[in-house]
């Protein structure tokens, strides 16, 4: 059974460095970079068990543990990754990366350019998931890992584990691919653009190089978190946390905060926009917006995913609406006709597209089994 | 992941039907014993599929492939002939889609093995000349509580299947885990059809 309160106790990240130019699909070519991440876990002899967490939009390499003794916030996947948890770190050697672009280390729009000596920022080149992936193998070797036992990411991150299966069939052996889509659809898209208009739009962008002028563009990151966050929470779910209460108790006939959920999704928008690089969100939101793994096979997914030789398990929330069960039935038929071994779960929940980092009990019950088979197969 | 060496009678008879390393797909496949023990002894290739996530987390544990979806909604998720054998074990009754579900396992799949409680067992006939509705091992519910919503007899499958020009391959009929072929109407308890469209 899993122990849902033991972690993996203090944890410090790691940084790799490439001096090996990484050419991008945008045709732009990164001379070198930096790769921050953490580890969890032994690597056996065997080099088998080596597990890859992908980020999803605003996540990064700190998966599990704490910083320090007094670190108030754990890793944002403690709950799954731990000893006793379904990713299992007395079994599993666990890798977390901030991927590139990101704003937690790993090179970015707002680290500097060496070049120039001044932040990439709008000259930072859009990065897409196979970018990612690519990076991350040549971290997998720096490692000495030459096949992950499972590559596992919810949302964004289950894009980078289906395009690790298609990208390096022989050095993934599972793939779970959680509350994602083989690709966005336009409405999808569409809050994607709003939120970057909402940043772009913001004065104190200013074009994207707002780092060398001291500014922050505040309003447009608060304002893109709060859209994403209406849109990853489910009505139900909101209504459950929040109805209609006030509060004040009574209505205030004016424009403040009156309402829970007000207050609620302002203060997040406020915590994200002191911590979050809003290049960093329009270019994972493009990011996002490009996948399309079937794109280089006429729009087929099956034919994408053919010489995938990886095994599968998809799941998706019955509440998610941003990446909705249709969407991931999607990956799943295309997998079926591939022939491919696939699991597939669609699990009630009421926590919407959150639900991929939650602990609804069917959720963790075939997280558990799963990876209870992974470890099997590489005698974790 | 257990080895499986028996399996249930009426799971081996259906076992007994499938071709060794062909693609098979079990509707309604619970724990996914069949297909594990498929897996194991004829080198099957195979899905399950299952409306209830506690039975897909037992298929993970059996290291069967399962899927998690709705009979009822229809199989789109498997394009046509996909599989040489589509499985549905004692879920027709209790389907509201039994003509669709049918066709479904014809498009997807060459065979189609279906098997059902057979309602014209002669136990089932007493309890209603006795005027209650039956309750045996087979279909262990109270009239006001159970799933079964489309009970028939062999003549009535037989005939649905003559509607829609579906061949009967091959027909077993068993009473307490033994095959009966005198009077099967009656004294059979369970009903297992091999049927395709050759």
């Amino acid at each position: 059974m899993s122990n849902l309160s033991s972690s993996v106790g203090i944890v410090a990240p790691q940084h790799a460095d490439f001096a090996t130019p990484l050419p991008l699909s945008s045709g732009h070519v990164l001379a070198s970079y930096r790769l921050t991440f953490e580890t969890y876990g032994t690597l056996n002899a065997a080099r088998s068990n080596g597990i890859l967490i992908c980020h999803a939009l605003s996540g990064h390499h700190h998966v599990a543990g704490r910083y320090s003794a007094d670190d108030k916030a754990a890793g944002w996947w403690d709950n799954m990754v731990g000893p006793g948890k379904p990713i299992d770190t007395n079994r599993f050697f666990v890798v977390g990366v901030n991927n590139l672009g990101g704003c937690h280390g790993s090179t970015g729009p707002s680290s500097i350019d060496p070049d120039c000596g001044q932040p990439w920022g709008s000259r930072f080149p859009v990065v897409t998931v196979p970018d990612w992936v690519t990076a991350q193998a040549r971290l997998a070797d720096r490692l000495g890992i030459d096949r992950w036992a499972a590559v596992i990411g919810g949302s964004l991150g289950g894009m980078q584990a289906l395009q690790w299966s298609i990208d390096y069939p022989d050095r993934i052996a599972h793939a779970l691919v959680i509350a994602s889509a083989p690709k966005l659809s336009a409405q999808n898209i569409a809050f994607n653009d709003v939120a970057r208009q909402a940043i772009i739009t913001d004065p104190d962008f200013l074009g994207g190089d707002f780092y060398a002028h001291g500014t922050i563009p505040r309003r447009g990151l608060r304002l893109a978190r709060m859209l994403g966050h209406i849109t990853y929470l489910s009505d139900d779910g909101m209504g459950e946390k929040f109805g209609r209460m006030l509060r004040s108790g009574e209505y205030q006939f004016g424009y403040d905060v009156e309402f829970e959920i007000e207050s609620y999704l302002r203060y997040q928008g406020d915590k994200f926009s002191d911590y979050f690089d809003a290049n960093t969100y329009l270019l994972m939101t493009k990011a996002l917006d490009y996948f399309d793994p079937a794109k280089d096979y006429g729009g087929d997914l099956v034919a994408a995913l053919k010489k995938a030789s990886a095994s599968f398990l998809v799941a998706s929330f019955t509440s998610d609406w941003r990446f909705s069960p249709e969407r991931s039935r999607e990956t799943v038929k295309a997998l079926i006709a591939a022939g491919k071994r696939v699991c597939y779960g669609e699990i009630e929940s009421v926590h919407g597209h959150d639900a991929f980092l939650m602990t609804d009990q069917p959720y963790v019950d075939l997280m558990q089994a799963y990876l209870d088979r992974v470890a099997a197969e590489v005698n974790a | 992941m257990t080895t499986l060496t028996t399996l249930r009678p009426d799971l081996q008879l259906i076992a007994d039907w499938v071709a060794p390393a062909s693609r098979v797909l079990d509707l309604g496949c619970g724990e996914g014993e069949l297909l594990a023990w498929l897996q194991q002894h004829k080198q099957v290739n195979g899905y399950g599929v299952d409306f209830d996530v506690n039975n897909v987390v037992s298929c993970v544990k059996a290291g069967v492939n399962a899927i998690q979806g709705d009979l009822e909604a229809g199989l789109a998720e498997f394009e046509d002939q996909r599989f040489e054998h589509v499985v549905l074990s004692q879920t027709i009754q209790a389907m509201q889609h039994t003509e669709e579900i049918l066709l479904e396992m014809l498009r997807v799949g060459r065979e189609a093995i279906v098997t059902f409680p057979n309602f014209g067992y002669w136990q089932n006939r007493w309890q209603i000349m006795q005027g209650h509705m039956p309750v045996s091992d087979d279909m262990p519910y109270q009239w006001y509580n159970t799933p079964n919503i489309h009970w028939c007899m062999l003549g009535d499958f037989e005939n649905l299947c003559a509607k829609n020009h579906i061949r009967v391959l091959e027909r077993v009929v068993m009473a307490h885990g033994r095959r009966v072929s005198f009077l099967p109407n009656l004294r059979g308890s369970l009903a297992f059809y091999r049927v395709g469209r050759g």
